[in-house]
């Protein structure tokens, strides 16, 4: 029999926090961001980046950066916007997300820079 | 106008009933029957005999015939076909007119389409194999009282499938320590939990304190981890009122869903029940206990694709459609038909996926499949392959079952449903793929590298009782 470990996970350790898909496995690479964004690009969604504070991270409405990038293709310009975003706000969760108009939902979201957690 | 006169006596119903060159309104409701009939009667006689016992007709003429017009009234046989691979039976499609049944009434459809008819003694087993709703009929029906758009809005779920596990054992815990084991699945990384369907309110643990502990669970597995969390409280309960007492205080608890068993608690209870959650902002499970006492034998019965769009149109929000790799039966492409069915818009006749029917949904939501039953992280590639993001995986044994508890299974489940998700985002083929996907995963997730080595053993591989018609000649 294998020893039995605990499962670290506290509601006092902001370490425990996490942040919805992709949320569960370590940060990605910027290459692997990449990926994603052409994956969401692929599907004919449309690329927006957000962001929040952690400690509102519950909250449905984080802040939009600009307005979502309506038809752009270009993964290095939704990468630009994603790091001038994180740049501004260097403490906040930021999120990248595809708007699906057909369906009128998120086709995906997650989180590629990681903010502080509280 | 032509006068019809009044001659009692038995007449054949293919003299009514069978009429080939109907060409079937977009306002009716069609339905394709397998019939294997006693022998020496003809087909054509049969197919009208089963139309007229679905509709107007009774087995002999009466005078209160001539006081409608039964020509706009009846059931009509209008089309036979071969089963293909088997000739022990063969197909009849009906149409029947839309008048014949009440607006936003399953439950009227179903006493006509499967009533008196499925003990017809001219029959030795009929089979309803799938039933085409028109647009009409549909707009009438209330249906899934979220949808999955919206049920994503409210859980901020996006870009991978729901993760949920059924609590076990399923009967004899306390309250309290069933509590505990939603929170160690929730804190882990499971989105959701679900009532086993046996649970309603037994001596062991009554409903009022197991909704309590849960939503104090769920509530804190929401603080510490920071995602939105949830538990299918089943409602429901002997009578409609004790149902509805139940799903009253869930909503006073803030429990975001709920659950029913909607054959077992009857279509009329699951129609009302839907229609409160959709007045008060509730999700609804529906779990499908008794569909394989209707939809299991291949020559009797109802097919389960039928029983899927009852329940889109009676509503609920999610519904178990088998896994295709798990413990339960499930041929493939019949599956992916039927969760197409739950899922899209429009959904073309299909007969390689048992599809007969086109089926237009119009605007009305769609319903999660979720996919549960003797699933563990190993079937996770092929899961995220045929069933892609819209749908909900429960994992009971393959989260509880983790040698290092609930939290642990629940975080094995969870990295290997985003890691699958990853590669498949990548291009990657994660069926031919997975192996590789879950160990690399599995470098920065003991809990997944226990996970694999105490499953990888366990195969489910009898063969399919009820598989699609396939010819044989």
């Amino acid at each position: 029999m294998t020893e039995v470990i605990d499962y670290k996970s506290r509601v006092s350790d902001p370490a425990s926090r996490k942040f919805e898909t992709f949320s569960y496995l370590p940060a990605m690479a910027d290459k692997d961001i990449k990926k994603q964004v052409q994956y969401l690009i692929n599907k004919g969604w449309n690329p927006a980046i957000e962001h929040t504070e952690p400690e509102y991270i519950m909250d449905s409405y984080w802040y939009m950066w600009k307005l979502p990038m309506f038809g752009e293709t270009d993964v290095d310009r939704v990468l630009a916007e994603a790091a001038a975003c994180h740049k501004a706000n260097p403490n906040n969760h930021v999120r990248l997300i595809g708007y699906n108009n057909f369906n009128q939902s998120q086709g995906t979201a997650m989180v590629i820079y990681r903010g502080k957690t509280v | 106008m032509a006068v019809k006169t009044y001659n009692a006596g038995v007449k054949e119903y293919r003299q009514t009933y069978w009429t080939p060159d109907y060409i079937p309104l977009d306002t009716d409701i069609l339905a394709c029957f397998k019939i294997t009939p006693q022998p020496g009667v003809p087909r054509e006689e049969v197919a009208a005999a089963v139309a007229a016992e679905s509709s107007t007709g009774t087995w002999t003429t009466v005078w209160t015939d001539l006081l409608t017009d039964l020509d706009y009234y009846k059931g009509r046989a209008y089309k036979i076909e071969d089963v293909p691979g088997d000739d022990s039976c063969y197909y009849a499609f009906v149409a029947y007119p839309i008048d014949l049944f009440e607006e936003g009434s399953v439950v009227n459809v179903l006493t006509s389409l499967v009533g008196n008819v499925f003990g017809f003694k001219a029959l030795r087993a009929l089979r309803l194999e799938d039933v085409r709703f028109p647009i009409a009929y549909v707009k009438t029906c209330g249906g899934p009282p979220a949808g999955i758009q919206v049920e994503r809005d409210r859980l901020n779920k996006y870009g991978r499938a729901l993760l949920g596990c059924t609590i076990k054992p399923k009967l004899g815990l306390s309250a309290k320590n069933y509590g505990r084991a939603v929170y160690e699945c929730l804190r882990g990384g499971l989105d959701l939990t679900k009532d086993d369907e046996n649970i309603n309110s037994q001596p062991f643990m009554r409903w009022r304190d197991r909704f309590e502990f849960v939503v104090e669970a769920c509530q804190k597995a929401e603080r510490e981890t920071g995602e939105r969390k949830g538990h299918y409280l089943n409602v429901t309960a002997p009578t409609p009122e004790e149902m509805y007492k139940r799903a009253e205080f869930a909503k006073e608890l803030g429990a975001p869903i709920i659950m029913h068993d909607y054959l077992t608690g009857g279509l009329t209870a699951n129609t009302g029940l839907a229609n409160w959650c959709r007045n008060n902002g509730m999700l609804l499970h529906i779990h499908r206990a008794m569909h394989a006492v209707l939809d299991r034998n291949p020559h009797h019965g109802i097919h389960f694709r039928v029983l899927t769009k009852v329940l889109r149109l009676s509503g609920g929000d999610h519904l178990h459609s088998g896994t295709v790799v798990g413990k339960l039966e499930g041929d493939r492409a019949a599956t992916l038909g039927w969760i197409d069915t739950m899922r899209d818009k429009f959904i073309k006749e299909d007969r390689s996926r048992g599809l007969f029917f086109d089926q237009d949904w119009g605007s009305m939501p769609g319903v999660f499949p979720v996919a549960s039953g003797g699933i563990h992280v190993w079937h996770m590639p092929a899961l995220v392959a045929i069933f892609g993001d819209d749908a909900c995986l429960q994992f009971g044994g393959g989260t509880l079952g983790h040698p290092w508890g609930n939290a642990a299974g629940a975080a094995a489940n969870r990295v290997a449903l985003e890691a699958c998700v990853e590669a498949r985002n990548q291009g990657v083929e994660i069926e031919k793929e997975g192996k590789a996907i879950l160990t690399k995963a599995a470098k920065s997730s003991p809990e997944l590298k226990i996970a694999m080595e105490t499953w990888k053993e366990i195969k489910f591989e009898f063969d399919t009782v009820d598989k699609l018609d396939i010819a044989h000649k």
